[in-house]
């Protein structure tokens, strides 16, 4: 009776353990929050995976403007990767004085920055975030988990294209990860997530695998003007191509001037053609402009971010700049940090923008002469980029939808960048190229600068010095500078000064080390693997 | 009086002891009553050196007959003093006084009580005798300053608000710190129930008879998972079998005020300052208002509040019930701040088939309505420049003053009229929360020494609230006129359950000396959770987020205790938990939690067993492990998971916006925080247990202390993560006495002190050492973005405040912007900042007194807290004269510290603003009356007169030095609050 009875008690527990003990299996009961495990099984999944890759250029988490940030870092809003690219390529030149004294960020206004700086940690991990989302994109769209699926062969068909986009995405990061911290961790689609110390990877290696990459993506990808406005298309591809040979010299000490050529002539005979009118590339509606390649999309609506364009329009404006009404610029207040060194003033040989229509500098009630980095009214502000458009004869306007968060894209990758890096090659020794269609490539850029050939230049001219110059002034506040300047040996050192390089005002000689960011110290820390940059 | 519980108890035992031999020589017979003068049914009347003995009756009265001349009495019963008498008359009346500190009291612990002589571990109890008097809203109100180590902080003065309770230190730096609530036998979830101010006022605390509070891991390991901060049992009142018709009513009448308010500059001493600092033509002095205002005393209000208690007990045939019935209204001392609130409970406790089975079936619902003053209103009211009128003619922005710019437009970022944060934002809630419960406790019929125990709990609450501020709001107006206004509701819904099954083996074996006692069982809970929320504009055409979730985690767990004691002094327990969690990866979801402890009777030694002096003397020892799986990361932290976007934050593709799909950073291997706790102590009773107390040294190691480091780049979706890396310590030392010098009939006194000291040192938080890493800012205060003034730091207590030294001159003025270079490196910049003092109190103690004489009685309870340090937040951005004027076109008044140290600019770092905040404080005082007879015997009333929160003694400027955090920024301040309350039995 005994023995029953607790038998009897035993299978009753047992089965109730065992069935609640499964109960500890749970799967997220919100629709918003999905398990991979049952994500990926149609195109619409890939779709917004993919469009997260490209999102990641520019926005910094899943709420805008600010919310669910991507990466943790003291504010969302600073760790945009357009506006941590911008900042990298832009504040340590001669093309930018900022006014905040946020930390670190006179620093890099000086060339002063140390392993610890917030912004090096912000861009770098920026960088690996991308890379770490597109490995994580191609390793869920390989042909192996493709052929589980139950998906069309003509949705699979879309998908290995979005795989080769993903793998571009990856290239165009690795790029930037070469380009600004040289030797970096080496994480692909091949390695697993999870508890693991990467391998650093030498300049040169990293060169011969964004080389490769894209060489092998290239047929894959869409052929240029075929694919949806905000996605990359062959022509991109070339771009990074191009931009990978220009400053061969400078990330494996050789020169592959004559491979730059000939990916510069692929774009070229892909069709695109020089807007009429500067302006347009950086005002609204930007995004129908003929010269762009690439444009990266900003919406202030749909896409809101403290980066990206936000930045770049909020940023620049100031002073007296703030009592001109909205309209003009297309937003509500500025920022007020950034303005031009003198010396960068100094190119435009007439910079009131009557006969060089590039020089868009707005100098009323701001000073030349920069006696005072951190005052915005000391040297003068510059207003190219807008939330707002004005023809040229003033009668019609536009205005971006909202007054805080800007609507004009960033045009990455534009014809004119390549017509330069064409004439530079060129006259770099590149095979392929011809001064004559470089001098005609160049004087096509300052005829639409000029609008007329008052400003066009002869063969003589037509020198490397006359080309970085002629960089500065059409690409300015492109996130070119910096690249541009190191090409050129300019960046530190003493060769060429400007207001505050190295902490005065008078500008001062500095280490050959900042050509290079450190990799950051949090970083040096987690991964024993890595070794600091030389000089750090 | 103690429990009805224990009555019931009482009566059980006597039952069984109580003999049929009767050598009629007398009859002796009286009454039996409390302090209170009510009658005690239940007590146990034994005529000493023999087994003859009767109990009291419903009115208290006995009437025993005896056979020894002179006769000696012993009366006793659970939870009163036992009192020895020699009795020579033919009747004898007896007033018995309610013992807590008796170490033969019953105590409440995990699945099961124990006699308190037999405890093993670090527990404290606390009765109603000896709960804090007058208008107590929340639960937590009741222990303040009673437990040595228990440290309980309220978060603000607003009614009904919840509290920081921390039980010896903080175990964790990011984990939840809260200990486990266990109220009748049932863990509740002590996660917030939105639209209520504390989770924890679904218990009326008028319905609680006891609190067990334990303290250390051999008591608490039986809770596992859960139990690393302590765990606090609250016992409810209970009804005993064949008790009479009881009715309580109590009315409690307070008016709520506030002590002080904060020293900010009057309109003529503002005038005068920015007349003499910008001169009379300068934009400021134009700016200038002609009116006088107090801004405090325009927030604040002296309201005059209400509570009714009542309550039925009684027994209907074997079914013994209680029945409870609570209202309170209280309006908070900041205007429009209101809490309503309606409770009852219902409990049950009737015995079946001839009391094998024990049935305590108990439900409780609350219903509480709360209008949300807004707090920004405390700050603003600081700021808020004297010289403007509270209102204006105009109405355009609702008739508030406001800061408006040329265009006539508000100022956005103006301070904010507090008026009009108070009367024009609507932010009401209401909750609907029901927790059920039934126990089973069934003895085996063919195996009485068998013990089946089934518990059930459902604890369900709907929480609704919408925060409403009309467009024409001037403190929520935007200037592209898009979105002015607010308007949000939200809705919640919690569910959570439980079952859990035990079985209690205990046996005597008086062949070896030996009681052996075995408990084992299983528990199950679930707890689930669904919120939506949805905000927009006033008139709902903006930008609209909403927001739908659900979300859920299991606990599973097997537990087991055995319990040894040999010779009646030697007492050993080992107790083991299993415990899963859903909440990680199945690698990691179970936890073994052990422990062991021994106590030693000393008292019961032959050498100690006569004397006069030493009554009780045990020595404790114990060690356990427990764990933390409230980590604060939801509940899914280790699946690898993808959320989307907000439509706000899409990608276009072609010029269709996608939300965007994105993989979240996990880490698969997390898991608990595990807390190892040693303790050592002695328990002592001294001249017949007038003086008892304890003293406890202990430590608790946590280890894989969760701390947010950086991974390697590449390896995951983000480029920190949260990892179980660190350490930390907590050593400390606690002492508690309880003295009854003067115990007599009419008069008796009683005094109990205790004091905790507490280390809390953090041991490691990275992987490898680093000495580059400081550790984890934290602390953030108000003024300027993301600044901090604390630091996690490895070798230090959590929480250190991390600031810079600042220079004096040589009269002790500190000097603006001087600061010491302490790292030597010839530049003072943040560098410099330095590991120091902590917001936490190296020593607590609390003390209380009662003091009865006749019908009068008195009580006063306080707390003092030693070393706790304040960052004096208001000081530091509310005193500066660069803050005075904002260029936007507004002004702001500033506190006193304009005039000392009266520095221009911010100086946010400096350790100037760190300021001893120790203090002593008189929580309570109550002076009551009671009436034996109203009228007939049966009805007996008391009167009360109270005070809370009665006296601070401190050298902070402050309002108040009690911050819990250590960083003083416009906490809602808390009131005088004096009550009158009657109290009517029959």
């Amino acid at each position: 009776m005994k023995i029953k009875n607790y038998t009897i008690m035993l299978l009753i527990l047992v089965t109730l353990f065992s069935s609640c003990f499964k109960d500890l299996n749970t799967i997220p009961l919100d629709e918003d929050e999905v398990t991979s495990a049952n994500l990926f099984n149609n195109l619409g999944d890939y779709q917004q995976f993919l469009a997260k890759l490209y999102a990641g250029l520019v926005i910094t988490g899943q709420e805008g403007p600010a919310g669910l940030p991507d990466i943790n870092v003291a504010d969302e809003g600073f760790s945009s990767y357009l506006r941590q690219y911008w900042v990298h390529q832009e504040v340590p030149t001669d093309e930018v004085v900022v006014a905040w004294t946020d930390p670190g960020l006179p620093q890099y206004n000086f060339q002063q920055w140390t392993t610890s700086s917030d912004f090096a940690e912000m861009m770098y991990y920026r960088i690996f975030y991308q890379i770490t989302l597109c490995n994580e994109f191609i390793r869920n769209s390989s042909d192996e988990k493709l052929a589980e699926k139950e998906i069309s062969d003509t949705d699979i068909a879309v998908i290995k294209i979005y795989r080769y986009e993903a793998r571009l995405l990856r290239a165009l990061s690795y790029w930037h990860a070469l380009d600004l911290f040289g030797n970096v961790p080496f994480v692909t689609d091949q390695d697993e997530l999870g508890a693991f110390l990467p391998q650093q990877i030498n300049r040169a290696d990293l060169f011969t695998f964004i080389e490769a990459e894209l060489l092998d993506i290239e047929n894959g990808l869409i052929d240029p003007h075929q694919n949806d406005y905000g996605r990359m298309d062959k022509a991109s591809a070339w771009m990074i191509l191009a931009k990978l040979y220009l400053n061969a010299s400078v990330y494996i000490n050789q020169d592959k001037n004559t491979e730059c050529i000939t990916y510069c002539n692929k774009i070229i005979d892909a069709g695109y053609t020089l807007d009429s009118r500067y302006q347009n590339l950086f005002w609204l509606g930007n995004e129908t402009n003929p010269e762009i390649i690439f444009a990266i999309p900003n919406d202030g609506v749909n896409s809101k971010t403290y980066g990206g364009t936000t930045f770049i329009v909020s940023a620049a404006i100031g002073g007296s700049m703030n009592d001109i009404s909205p309209s003009v610029y297309g937003i509500g207040g500025g920022w007020g940090g950034h303005r031009a060194t003198p010396q960068f003033v100094n190119l435009f040989d007439d910079p009131t923008g009557l006969t060089d229509h590039r020089a868009m500098f707005y100098t009323n009630g701001q000073t030349f002469e920069i006696d005072d980095y951190a005052q915005f009214t000391n040297g003068y502000a510059i207003d190219k980029f807008r939330n707002s458009w004005i023809s040229e004869d003033g009668n019609d306007t536009l205005r971006g939808a909202d007054q805080t968060f800007v609507d004009t894209d960033f045009p990455l990758f534009r014809l004119g960048d390549v017509y330069l890096m064409y004439a530079e090659a060129t006259l770099r020794g590149g095979a392929g190229g011809d001064l004559t269609t470089a001098l005609g490539y160049v004087n096509d850029l300052r005829q639409r600068a000029y609008n007329d050939n008052a400003g066009n230049i002869s063969s003589s001219q037509l020198t490397l010095d006359f080309i970085l110059d002629e960089r500065g002034r059409e690409l300015y506040w492109e996130a070119q500078r910096r690249t541009d300047l190191i090409r050129f040996n300019k960046l530190t050192g003493s060769t060429y000064l400007w207001a505050w390089k190295g902490g005065v005002q008078e500008g001062t000689s500095t280490d050959e080390k900042y050509n290079l960011f450190p990799i950051p110290a949090s970083e040096i820390n987690a991964n024993p693997n890595l070794l600091q940059n030389t000089g750090y | 009086m103690r429990t009805k519980f224990l009555q019931f108890l009482n009566l059980l035992l006597i039952f069984f002891i109580t003999t049929s031999s009767i050598h009629a020589q007398r009859t002796i017979s009286g009454q039996v009553i409390d302090a209170q003068g009510l009658v005690i049914p239940g007590v146990t009347v034994i005529e000493k050196g023999t087994s003859n003995a009767v109990i009291t009756n419903v009115a208290g009265k006995y009437s025993l007959t005896v056979t020894t001349n002179p006769v000696t009495l012993v009366f006793s019963m659970m939870g009163l003093r036992t009192e020895e008498v020699e009795i020579t008359g033919n009747t004898f009346d007896l007033t018995m006084y309610a013992d807590d500190q008796d170490l033969g009291d019953v105590v409440v612990i995990g699945y099961g009580q124990v006699k308190k002589q037999d405890a093993t571990g670090a527990i404290s109890t606390l009765g109603s005798d000896d709960f804090i008097q007058g208008a107590v809203t929340s639960p937590q109100d009741l222990l303040t300053g009673k437990i040595a180590g228990v440290s309980i902080t309220s978060n603000g003065g607003a009614p009904g608000s919840g509290a920081v309770i921390r039980i010896r230190g903080g175990s964790s730096l990011s984990a939840s710190n809260d200990p486990l609530f266990v109220i009748d036998g049932i863990p509740i979830e002590n996660d917030g129930v939105a639209g209520m101010r504390n989770p924890l006022n679904v218990i009326n605390p008028d319905d609680i008879e006891s609190f067990t509070v334990l303290k250390d891991a051999s008591a608490t390991a039986i809770y596992g998972s859960r139990a690393s901060n302590g765990v606090i049992i609250i016992t409810t009142k209970k009804a005993s079998q064949g008790s009479p018709l009881k009715i309580s009513y109590t009315l409690n009448t307070s008016i709520s005020t506030l002590p002080t308010t904060l020293d900010v500059l009057s309109a003529d001493e503002y005038r005068t300052l920015v007349l003499d600092k910008f001169g009379e033509e300068s934009i400021q002095a134009n700016l200038l208002g002609t009116s006088n205002t107090n801004w405090q005393n325009e927030i604040y209000q002296s309201p005059i509040n209400q509570e009714h208690n009542l309550s039925l007990s009684g027994s209907i045939k074997s079914l013994p019930y209680r029945v409870s019935l609570a209202y309170t209204d209280q309006q908070g001392i900041l205007k429009t701040d209101e809490l309503n609130r309606i409770s009852g409970a219902v409990m049950l406790t009737p015995s079946v088939l001839d009391n094998h089975l024990k049935l305590t079936i108990n439900a409780r619902g609350i219903n509480v309505q709360n209008h949300f003053a807004d707090g920004g209103a405390v700050g603003a009211a600081v700021r808020f420049d004297p010289t403007q009128p509270v209102n204006v003619d105009v109405q355009t922005y609702g008739g508030y003053y406001a800061w408006l710019s040329g265009g006539g437009t508000p100022i956005t970022i103006a301070t904010k009229n507090p008026v009009a944060l108070l009367n024009q934002r609507e932010n009401n809630s209401n909750v609907n929360r029901v927790l059920g419960s039934v126990l089973m406790d069934y003895k085996l019929h063919f195996f009485p020494d068998l013990h089946f125990n089934v518990n059930a709990a459902y604890d369900y609450s709907v929480s609704s609230g919408t925060n409403v501020v009309p467009d024409n709001a001037a403190f929520d107006w935007d200037p592209s006129g898009v979105t002015s206004g607010y308007s949000s509701n939200y809705d919640q819904e919690k569910r959570n359950e439980l079952i859990e099954t035990y079985l209690n083996y205990s046996k005597n074996i008086s062949s070896i000396s030996s009681k052996i006692e075995f408990m084992g069982g299983y528990s199950w809970q679930h707890f689930y959770m669904k919120e939506a929320n949805f905000s927009t504009n006033y008139i709902g055409d903006a930008d609209t987020t909403s927001n739908n979730n659900a979300t859920e985690y299991y606990l599973v767990s097997l537990f087991g205790r055995m319990n040894y004691t040999l010779l009646d002094r030697f007492v050993l327990t080992l107790t083991l938990r299993d415990d899963g969690t859903s909440r990680f990866a199945p690698e990691s979801r179970w936890g073994l939690f052990p422990s062991a402890a021994f106590a030693w009777k000393i008292n019961e030694e032959s050498f100690l067993k006569n004397s006069d002096i030493i009554s009780d003397l045990k020595l404790r020892i114990g060690y356990g492990v427990t764990g933390q799986q409230n980590i604060g990361q939801g509940n899914y932290p280790y699946l690898a998971r993808y959320t989307y976007s907000y439509a706000n934050a899409a990608y276009p593709f072609g010029g269709a916006y996608y939300n965007t799909l994105r993989p979240e950073a996990y880490n698969y291997g997390l898991k608990w925080e595990e807390t190892t706790t040693y303790n050592v102590a002695l328990d002592y009773g001294l001249f017949k247990n007038r003086i008892v107390g304890s003293i406890d040294f202990y430590k608790r190691v946590t280890n894989d202390l969760l701390n947010v480091i950086s991974v390697p780049a590449g390896t995951n979706f983000n480029n920190t993560i949260l990892s179980n890396i660190g350490s930390l310590e907590n050593k400390g030392l606690e002492f508690s006495v309880n003295f009854r010098p003067i115990v007599k009939k009419d008069i008796f006194w009683e005094f109990g002190f205790n004091i905790a000291y507490n280390q809390n040192e953090i041991t490691k938080l990275t992987v490898v050492e680093d000495s580059a890493y400081i550790g984890v800012e934290t602390g953030g205060i108000s003024g300027g973005i993301g600044n901090t003034v604390q630091m996690h730091s490895v070798g230090y207590p959590a929480s250190t405040f991390y600031l810079m030294q600042q220079i004096y001159d040589t009269d002790g003025n500190p000097i603006e912007g001087a600061y010491v270079d302490r790292n030597e490196d010839g530049v003072v910049d943040e560098q410099d900042r330095y590991l120091s003092e902590t917001p936490t109190a190296n020593y607590l103690i609390g003390f209380n007194t009662n003091f009865n004489y006749k019908n009068f009685d008195l009580r006063l309870s306080g707390r003092a807290s030693i070393g706790n340090f304040v960052y004096d937040n208001i000081s530091s951005v509310n005193g500066l004269y660069i803050d005075i004027y904002n260029s936007a076109g507004y002004m702001n008044n500033v506190t006193n510290a304009i005039y000392q140290p009266g520095f221009t600019d911010y100086q946010l770092k400096s350790d100037y603003y760190m300021k001893d905040a120790s203090f002593l404080k008189v929580d309570n005082i109550s002076l009551g009356y009671t009436i034996k007879k109203l009228f007939t015997d049966k009805l007996s009333a008391r009167i009360g007169a109270n005070v809370q929160n009665a006296f601070v003694y401190t050298k902070y400027n402050g309002l108040d030095p009690e911050i819990f955090g250590g960083i003083d920024n416009n906490m809602y301040p808390r009131p005088r609050i004096y009550s009158l309350s009657i109290n009517i039995q029959f």
